[in-house]
């Protein structure tokens, strides 16, 4: 099982840029964390998660 | 040893307006008496906690009585301030430093919180200056239109506390110059306005530095109040805001969301900071 934003997901295996896509998310405007280490986002396409893998997706909109 | 070793545990040594005094007296009104200090017209403050009480008083207390309405000089102005922060969180706090990162709704509201409780340390950062659209949310004044943001808070702020350190840049953060700006500051709070520049400063942070991130995301319009949260995404990465509401066409952003979202992010700072 992997954790996506504390949710227990069967993600194991799957591309994360797949991934992201299909959680809905744009990818311009997040940051993204496997086991606390920032991921940058031309490595999207080539990371597949792992089982056990826990990942933060952080979506920002603006406003300040 | 002489003739007065008997008395000594009779003695209590108390900080009393910034300096240590020996005292018998066993509560607050005692020792008034015995200072002969009318407590007519005056805020008493004890450990941090301001109280009209008759408190009892224990070796080690920290004692300030203000005279109201009277302009103190500056030493005293720092022993009467010392004595409203909370003894332990003021100790910690002023050696902090603190790096905000865009001066706005958020930005401003956060720099002012952080100066009041005392974080001794704060760099203020952006390349922008006061405007009238500003004025809804941001903690500037008339006086300052046209003024350079980084000056105008400052001023404000040396206005509020002037025992600090203060360093300003004038600078469009970008991530040539992301780790210069902050370099030397353990903190960087994420006050900016557009979504690209977040997530660059996020990236950079954490990808380059060990330094805690506090980010913003989502605090326009005038939704609920309590989806404003504080999320702890790892421990050098917190995220306040409600996460989705951006601001856009016929959904701006408004002081109370926006001042909100500034305390949620001062309150993780001071979190991070004690921890």
């Amino acid at each position: 099982m992997v954790k996506i934003n504390g949710e227990e997901e069967n993600l194991a295996g799957m591309n994360l840029a797949k991934c992201i896509e299909e959680h809905g998310y744009t990818t311009k405007w997040i940051v993204v964390e496997i086991n606390e280490e920032i991921i940058p986002k031309e490595k999207y396409k080539d990371i597949t998660i792992k089982d056990n893998d826990v990942i933060e997706v952080v979506s920002f909109v603006g406003g300040g | 040893m002489d003739n007065n070793d008997d008395n000594i545990n009779m003695y209590k040594s108390i900080n009393y307006n910034g300096r240590i005094i020996k005292t018998t007296a066993c509560n607050i009104y005692e020792l008034s008496d015995e200072l002969n200090v009318d407590r007519q017209n005056k805020v008493i403050i004890k450990n941090g906690y301001q109280t009209d009480e008759n408190l009892k008083l224990s070796d080690g207390d920290i004692v300030t009585i203000i005279q109201k309405g009277v302009m103190p000089d500056k030493e005293q102005l720092k022993e009467m301030m010392r004595a409203r922060h909370t003894p332990g969180v003021y100790d910690a706090v002023k050696d902090a430093k603190v790096a905000i990162m865009g001066l706005g709704g958020l930005g401003s509201n956060i720099a002012i919180m952080l100066a009041r409780t005392g974080v001794g340390h704060l760099k203020l950062v952006d390349f922008d200056i006061v405007e009238p659209s500003n004025l809804n949310r941001q903690q500037y004044s008339i006086a300052q239109l046209g003024k350079r943001k980084t000056d105008a808070l400052k001023e404000i702020i040396n206005q509020i506390n002037p025992f600090l350190d203060i360093k300003t840049e004038f600078v469009r953060v970008t991530e040539k110059n992301v780790l210069s700006i902050t370099d030397g500051y353990d903190i960087v709070c994420e006050a900016f306005d557009k979504p690209d520049a977040k997530v660059m400063l996020t990236q950079c942070i954490l990808s380059q530095t060990d330094k805690v991130l506090i980010a913003a995301s989502g605090m326009a319009g005038i939704e609920d109040s309590n989806a404003v949260k504080t999320r702890k995404v790892t421990d050098r990465f917190y995220v306040c805001g409600d996460g989705m509401t951006e601001a856009k066409e016929g959904r701006g952003l408004m002081a109370p969301r926006v001042t909100i979202c500034a305390a949620h992010q001062a309150n993780a700072v001071l979190d991070v900071i004690i921890k």
